[in-house]
């Protein structure tokens, strides 16, 4: 998490970055195995049975009852609620927004931590204590802070700008999900950052000082030389962002409107229900969390491999 | 440090400084009305109640997550190792396949897996123990440690072993005195990482631990609900410390220096 050694062991995020350092070096099946297997094995058994189970309960197979014919019915039922696509266009918009701003801050401040304070080793561990603090307690931390009554509101009563809390701008379980939104960006910009330090650091810089000779303006230097080489990088950075913020649950829970929900705290509440006939939509719906964020990795390997080609044409 | 750069370095450390002012101020404080930038009237009453009055639930509420938090650490290191071994040094047949299975939890969210398995964990008499609840952090532990084990194996030279393996070294003499010690800060990282995600986990200990795995997180949740936030202030410090403590020293013993470059 962003010392001289671990840094580089981020990397593999980046699935050609790691294939890179690969010397192409073969094994006996059976050692192979023996390597693989277990960790196979296990993630098969929970991860993938715990999807497929959970799609069999989304498609309404309960044996115990004897119902073992499948049906979208509760799928069917998820998609028709007028609550569906304001539920999934606020969890979108939580995700990308965030990721976005968390995106530009990251690469402003990786530049920044490479080029002008690369042996600021206690700036590096200051930027490392976001990776460590749970996101409950940043989401309970800005409550404290965005609040009517919170620590800005105080700040600004001080300052003589509002009178009463009542003036100050509503903050959380708002509409813009504005405290949902910080405390992801908080968590988020040291993750995405240290992830595109660790290719920063072994970028060759003949190429940056070759530019600067030809003449090359900062902005140039930064569009056609360090860009390409840290966007593999810091795509990815985002893209894990955007999936885990996309299903999360404490935070939009804590901090969000009760209309709309987020699609993991609607998921979750349908699941929770006393009427037990609510759970197979909450799974349905978590199902969709799952598959949405399954699909737009698929889109994003696409993207990545269209830009990637269209580079090696030109 | 140059003067130039000080705008950048300070707004860095304010902005990661910042969130811990609220939960300090409160945990600290017995009165603290609007529109008071500091409390009225400073106390340990939070502190008092954490270490006191509920101490015997927040020792609870530790033991419980770091032994969870422990435990799932130790088995995703031990199968995530050879796992990342395997996707960082060899290449084989289906290993796009693999690595795509092995790394798909890490950005499908805990939740649709997690209510996917309550069903069949409730009649393996799995939920509400603690054997449940590692399983189910383990499904995303485990992927990180490899994730970081792929990392570190990309950049690791092999040929060292078969040198020590000429010259008669045991297979366990070159698994303990060879690859461990070379891997040993990646080790320190994958279990870091391991270690922060589980001990951070809620909603899936809670549907699967069924209010009976009284974790850190689960406890900080009933006392927002409470609203009492001078408690909340301090079990909210009390819930970073170990994490924090768990930083500093992997900085210690992965980089001597790195206190010393403030210029």
């Amino acid at each position: 998490m962003g010392k001289p050694g671990p840094e580089k062991q981020i990397t593999p995020v980046t699935m050609h970055a790691a294939a890179q350092g690969e010397k192409h070096r073969r094994t006996t099946t059976p050692r192979l195995l023996l390597l693989l297997g277990p960790a196979v094995a296990i993630i098969s058994v929970l991860f993938g049975g715990g999807l497929l189970l959970g799609l069999l309960q989304a498609l309404g197979y309960r044996p115990q009852d004897g119902l073992v014919s499948l049906s979208f019915e509760y799928f069917a039922a998820v998609g028709a609620d007028p609550y569906f696509f304001k539920s999934l266009a606020l969890t979108f918009y939580i995700s990308a927004t965030s990721t976005a701003i968390a995106a530009l801050l990251s690469v402003a401040t990786a530049l920044f931590m490479h080029f002008k304070a690369a042996q600021n080793r206690l700036l590096h561990f200051i930027l490392q204590i976001p990776l460590t603090v749970p996101h409950l307690v940043v989401a309970i931390s800005m409550f404290m802070l965005l609040t009517p009554s919170g620590l800005f509101s105080r700040l600004l009563c001080r300052a003589g700008i509002i009178s009463s809390p009542a003036a100050f701008p509503l903050l959380v379980n708002d509409p813009f999900g504005i405290s949902i939104l910080t405390v992801y960006i908080w968590k988020e910009v040291p993750f995405i950052t240290f992830m595109v330090l660790t290719v920063l650091k072994s970028m060759e810089t003949e190429l940056l000082e070759a530019g600067a000779s030809l003449g090359a303006t900062p902005m140039q230097r930064f569009r056609h030389i360090i860009l390409p080489t840290i966007a593999p990088s810091l795509g990815s950075g985002c893209f894990i962002v955007f999936a885990f913020t996309f299903g999360a649950f404490e935070v939009p829970y804590l901090l969000g409107r009760t209309f709309p929900l987020t699609m993991p705290v609607w998921s979750y509440k349908n699941f929770s229900d006393i009427d037990l006939a609510a759970r197979p939509a909450g799974i349905a719906i978590g199902i969709i969390i799952a598959a949405t964020v399954i699909i737009s990795l698929f889109f994003s390997q696409l993207l990545l491999n269209y830009s990637r080609n269209r580079e090696a044409r030109s | 440090m140059k003067i130039r750069h000080f705008p950048f370095v300070a707004s860095i450390v304010f902005a990661v400084i910042i969130p811990f002012l609220p939960l300090i101020l409160w945990s600290f404080s017995t009165r603290y009305h609007y529109p008071a930038l500091l409390p009225q009237e400073f106390g340990i009453r939070g502190w008092m109640y954490v270490l006191d009055t509920a101490r015997g639930q927040i020792a609870a509420g530790i033991y419980e997550s770091f032994t969870l938090a422990l435990v799932t650490t130790l088995i995703s290191l031990v199968f995530g190792l050879p796992a990342g071994r395997a996707l960082g040094l060899y290449d084989f047949p289906g290993k796009k396949l693999a690595s795509l299975l092995l790394m798909l939890p890490v950005i499908v969210p805990p939740l649709s897996v997690t209510m996917g398995l309550h069903l069949w964990f409730i009649r393996l008499e799995l939920v509400e123990t603690f054997a449940g609840v590692v399983l189910i952090h383990l499904t995303f532990c485990l992927p990180y440690t490899i994730f970081v084990f792929w990392g570190v194996f990309s950049d690791y030279d092999p040929d060292f072993e078969d040198q020590a393996r000429s010259l008669g070294a045991s297979p366990s003499h070159v698994v303990f005195k060879i690859m461990l010690p070379m891997v040993l800060p990646g080790v320190v990282v994958a279990a870091l990482f391991s270690f922060l995600l589980s001990w951070s986990q809620y909603l899936s200990t809670l549907i699967i631990g069924g209010g009976k795995m009284l974790t850190l997180p689960i406890l900080l949740f009933s006392l927002m609900d409470s609203g009492d936030r001078p408690i909340a202030g301090a079990v909210c410090l009390i819930f970073i410390l170990p994490a924090f403590l768990a930083l500093i020293a992997t900085t210690k013993s992965l980089g001597h220096q790195s206190l010393k470059g403030m210029h």
